[in-house]
Formats: C-alpha cells, sequence, structure tokens
C-alpha cells in the first residue's frame, strides 16, 4: 500500500502563506491531479510529499509510514520537473542509470533495466545522446525514465508537460495516461491546465490561495462544482437569468417557448466542429452559448437576430 | 602587441640557437624555472580547491557581511602588487606581528602567490554557480543521492570547466608575478628565485641573453595556457543547447 495521506499540512515563505492548512488523502496506485492557479500552493504541496520543501507544520504519511522528516533521498519517490532537470553532462543512457548507480546495483541489472526503460519511454536509438541533443518532448521522456528507474513508490510529476508545445503536451498526455495504466504506481501530477487534468487524471484536487476548493472525479468536478471558483476553473460558464450553468447547456430557439428569454444575437463564431454565439438577453445582460456545427447550421443564426433563450440544464447547487 | 615580443624573442635567439639553449640551461636559470613552474602548479591546485569552496560559500550561504567579504576577494586585484608583497613581508617577516617568520622561504613566496592569484577560480567558478540548474540538484537527492553524491555526480562536472579555466588563469598569473613576490622571497639563488626574478637579476647584471631566453620560456608557457584556456572554454559549453 502507497496510498499518501497528507494531514493539516501548512507552509509559508516569509509573510506568503503557501500552502493553508491542507489535508487530502491519494489512493494507492490511483493517478491524481492538483490543479490550481499559480500562487495556488499546488506545487510547494507536490514538494513537500517529495521532501524537496519541508512543511511548517502538519503531517505527511507515504504507504503507512510517517515521512515528515524524512530527506527526498529516503522517500524512494519519483520526481519529474517543468523544465526537465536532465544531467546535462551525462548521456541519455547514464541520466536514466543515475538512481541506480548511486545505489551500486549490479552492473548487468542496471543494463538491462535501462534497457526496458528506454524501451518505455521510446527512446532507444537515442541512449548515447546528450540531453542538449533531444527536443523537449524527449528530454521529458528521459527524465520520466529517470524517476521510474528507481521503482519508486510514488511518482510526483510537476507540470511535467508545461513547457512543451500543445500537440507534444497532447501526445505525452494521451502515453502518460496508458503508462500509468501499465506501471500503476501512485502518481501524482500538478498542472494549472483543467483539461490536462480531465483527460488524465482519475481524482482531481482543485487548490485556489493555499486550499483546497473540491476534490472529485473530472465529471463531478464539471457537473457538480462545489463553487463559482471550481466551475469556472474546470470549464466556461455563462449566466443566464441570475444563474450559471455551461454555455453548451443554453438552449437557443427561433420562436418563443416557455420558461424563454428574449436575446439579441451579437455574434457567432465558427471554430471548427463548435460554434460560439456571443447574446445579449433581455436584460442587457451577455451570455455565451456553445453550439455544435449541425445545430448552428439548422439555426442559421445571423447578426442582429432576435431569438429566444433558455437552460436546458443548469448546475445543482446554488452557486454563489 | 607583437612588436615587443618579437623583440624579446629575437635577442633570445640573437646569438644562435646554441646560445639561447646555453642560456636556458644555465643551472640557475634552470633551478628559477623549475622553482617556478612547481609553486605555481602548487598554488593553482590549492586556489582551485579554496576558490571553489569560497565561490560556494558567496553564492549559496547567507551570512553577515557576505557583500563586504564578496568585494574583498577582488582586493588583490585592486591592490599593486608589490604594496601586497610589502604587507606579506611587514605581516610575516622578521619583524611582524606573526608568530613565525616566512620571508626569504618557499612557504613565503608561495603565500604571495596564493594572495595575488585568489580571484581567479573564486570569480570564474561564481557566476556558473548563479545559473547552476538547482532541479537537477534536487533531481539527484530525489533518486536517492546524498548530498555529497550529488556535488561529485551532478554539481561538480558543471563546475569543472570554470575552476580548470580560473585555474589556468590564475597558472598563468603566478608563472609572471614579480610584485609580490620581489620582497618576500629575497632572491636566493636555488632557494627562493623565481623566473621573473631572475629575469630581473639579469639584466641587472647586464646579462640580457639570459633575461630573454628565460622570458621566453615564460612567454611560450604562457601561450600553451592561452590555448588551453581556449579548448576549456569549447569544452565547457559542448553540452550547452
Amino acid at each position: 500500500m502507497t496510498g499518501i495521506v497528507v494531514s493539516d499540512v501548512s507552509k509559508s515563505f516569509g509573510d506568503f502563506v503557501a500552502v493553508d492548512d491542507i489535508s487530502l488523502t491519494v489512493p494507492d496506485g490511483s493517478l491524481t491531479a492538483l490543479l490550481g492557479p499559480s500562487g495556488s500552493g499546488k506545487s510547494t504541496l507536490l514538494r513537500m510529499i517529495a521532501g524537496l520543501e519541508e512543511p511548517g507544520a502538519g503531517q505527511i504519511v507515504i504507504g503507512g509510514a510517517d515521512v515528515t522528516r524524512t530527506p527526498a533521498r529516503k522517500r524512494e519517490i519519483g520526481f519529474v520537473f517543468q523544465h526537465y532537470a536532465a544531467f546535462k553532462h551525462m548521456t541519455v543512457r547514464d541520466n536514466v542509470a543515475f538512481g541506480l548507480e548511486i545505489r551500486r546495483a549490479d552492473r548487468a541489472k542496471i543494463r538491462s533495466r535501462v534497457d526496458e526503460l528506454l524501451r518505455l519511454v521510446h527512446l532507444e536509438a537515442y541512449a548515447k545522446r546528450y540531453p542538449s541533443q533531444l527536443s523537449g518532448g524527449q528530454r521529458q521522456r528521459m527524465a520520466l525514465a529517470r524517476a521510474l528507474a528507481v521503482e519508486p513508490r510514488v511518482l510526483l510529476l510537476d507540470e511535467p508537460f508545461g513547457a512543451l508545445d500543445a500537440t507534444v503536451r497532447r501526445d505525452l498526455r494521451a502515453w502518460l495516461r496508458r503508462l500509468h495504466d501499465e506501471v500503476s504506481v501512485t502518481t501524482i501530477l500538478v498542472t494549472h491546465d483543467q483539461e490536462e487534468a480531465m483527460e488524465v487524471a482519475g481524482q482531481i484536487v482543485v487548490m485556489n490561495g493555499g486550499r483546497i476548493e473540491q476534490v472529485g472525479s473530472p465529471r463531478e468536478l464539471y457537473e457538480a462544482p462545489a463553487n463559482d471558483f471550481v466551475a469556472g476553473f474546470v470549464g466556461p460558464v455563462t449566466e443566464l437569468a441570475g444563474s450559471k450553468l455551461r454555455p453548451h447547456d443554453v438552449d437557443i430557439r427561433i420562436d418563443p417557448v416557455d420558461g424563454a428569454m428574449e436575446a439579441q444575437v451579437r455574434r457567432v463564431t465558427h471554430l471548427g466542429f463548435e460554434v460560439r454565439v456571443e447574446l445579449e438577453a433581455g436584460d442587457g445582460r451577455r451570455l455565451w452559448a456553445q453550439l455544435t456545427r449541425e445545430e448552428a447550421e439548422q439555426l442559421e443564426l445571423m447578426d442582429g437576430q432576435i431569438v429566444y433563450v433558455r437552460a436546458s440544464r443548469r448546475m445543482p447547487v446554488a452557486l454563489a | 602587441m607583437l612588436l615587443p615580443l618579437a623583440a624579446v624573442v629575437s635577442k633570445a635567439f640573437g646569438g644562435g640557437a646554441d646560445a639561447f639553449w646555453h642560456a636556458v640551461s644555465d643551472r640557475q636559470a634552470l633551478a628559477a624555472l623549475r622553482l617556478t613552474l612547481i609553486l605555481s602548479l602548487v598554488v593553482t591546485a590549492v586556489n582551485a580547491v579554496m576558490g571553489t569552496l569560497i565561490a560556494w560559500v558567496l553564492v549559496r550561504d547567507e551570512f553577515r557581511g557576505k557583500s563586504f567579504v564578496n568585494s574583498l576577494i577582488d582586493l588583490p586585484f585592486a591592490l599593486p602588487t608589490i604594496v601586497a608583497g610589502l604587507t606579506l613581508l611587514a605581516l610575516y617577516g622578521p619583524r611582524g606581528p606573526a608568530p613565525f617568520n616566512i620571508a626569504y622561504t618557499r612557504i613565503g613566496v608561495a603565500t604571495a602567490l596564493l594572495f595575488v592569484t585568489l580571484p581567479f577560480v573564486v570569480r570564474a567558478v561564481q557566476p556558473v554557480l548563479l545559473t547552476l540548474d538547482r532541479e537537477s540538484e534536487e533531481a539527484a537527492e530525489s533518486l536517492g543521492a546524498s548530498p555529497w553524491v550529488t556535488f561529485r555526480r551532478v554539481i561538480l562536472p558543471s563546475l569543472m570547466p570554470a575552476i580548470l579555466s580560473g585555474g589556468a588563469l590564475a597558472f598563468a598569473r603566478a608563472l609572471g608575478e614579480f610584485g609580490s613576490i620581489v620582497l618576500i622571497a629575497g632572491n636566493l639563488p636555488f632557494r627562493t628565485e623565481l623566473a621573473s626574478v631572475f629575469i630581473y637579476g639579469s639584466i641587472q647584471s647586464d646579462d640580457t641573453q639570459a633575461a630573454a631566453a628565460v622570458s621566453v620560456v615564460l612567454l611560450l608557457l604562457a601561450l600553451v595556457v592561452r590555448g588551453l584556456i581556449a579548448a576549456l572554454d569549447r569544452w565547457g559549453r559542448r553540452h550547452e543547447g
């Protein structure tokens, strides 16, 4: 069992409270995302779990053992940094072998283990290269192989795709998901990208201002956000007649229907499969709707046109 | 630049290669050159270690008076070397307050050389330490490396080019140092006489052939060191990108 239990942990840097009395349970074998804007304390929390930062208060338990005062090197963790933290003077092979070599593992064993990991991250052909000869995505895969080489009990990823191009990010995300299915080591991923968190993680912890706003599955957070902040952070929100809803839950009709409000189309934007419609409701407030291309084609909306809008589905809680 | 160098070289070989060789292989000249080389190497090695340590403390540690200590490092550069020599003589000389007397000894000469060459390694290593990727140290730590292993396997390889090129500069400086050692050395042939002092002495006794010949040897050594520094610089940047 290598679940992680964080109890009443706080951390301040001078006057700034980075992490404010947080408690959290990360189930064994799960892939959990810490999601939040910059300065929300998510990285600090991850670094405290790793032992790279010492908590000001509270307790951290990994696999049943209290590691609050254990140095990082004895926590048996794998840590992946946003900017790769590659050992620049070592080849890819030596980078991956580092953790095993300092444990003085058997040479033949190191060789076969490193080969296996290089295959896992698709870098077999790059073993003799130096990090400077790799692309960002390759460097990050190398960093992942290096972290996994020592068979860590938990894998901690700090914005691992943050420095990569959008396409590479998307590929690596899907790849990380598959990797986790194969290796199934307890993993925590820190990200400020809600799409990344939703796509990869089974459990998402939304953080803000050093505190946890909500913990739940991607679907729970999207459909039943605990508050305004979570609602806005995990997806777009618009407002109709004083209540909040997702823009794809705005129902647009050409003819008046019960419970619908009159509105004027201000602008129609085509974004591939999605069409965005900006509207001004009868009460003078702006809102926007998200339609599929088919829906938009059927409605044949034009700028300035008068339509009728209502919520096909509201968020279940009354948000402030 | 080249004109004075050419003059020295032509002076050294003015009497032919034989005369040059004769002058260089003179026992006193050889002893001076050997002592210069050995002391320069020892001083460079000591300063490579001490300089790295000082740079480390100045970059990584916080303590009161740090900026004062930092500004102190450049003192040997700012101080006229003859003043440095005089200071050392006043402190460690026969009438100095120090409990030992190292004037006119090789230890004394080495101390003077250590003093004037201290800034080179410190100033070469400091900027590299400042820009070092702290996350790669944390990565090593997370992989199970102790602070010592992290230093030896991750930090030191990154500092090595700077330590070596700072060391090479210190070595080049020590080879030709005159001002700071001329007083404390006492100029005892075969014991404390360095090449630069030998050259000075030769000129004084009107032996310009010997002076020029030893100068040319120093010149050659300087050129070798110069080439070494350039090579180190390329080597140090080989993994950048």
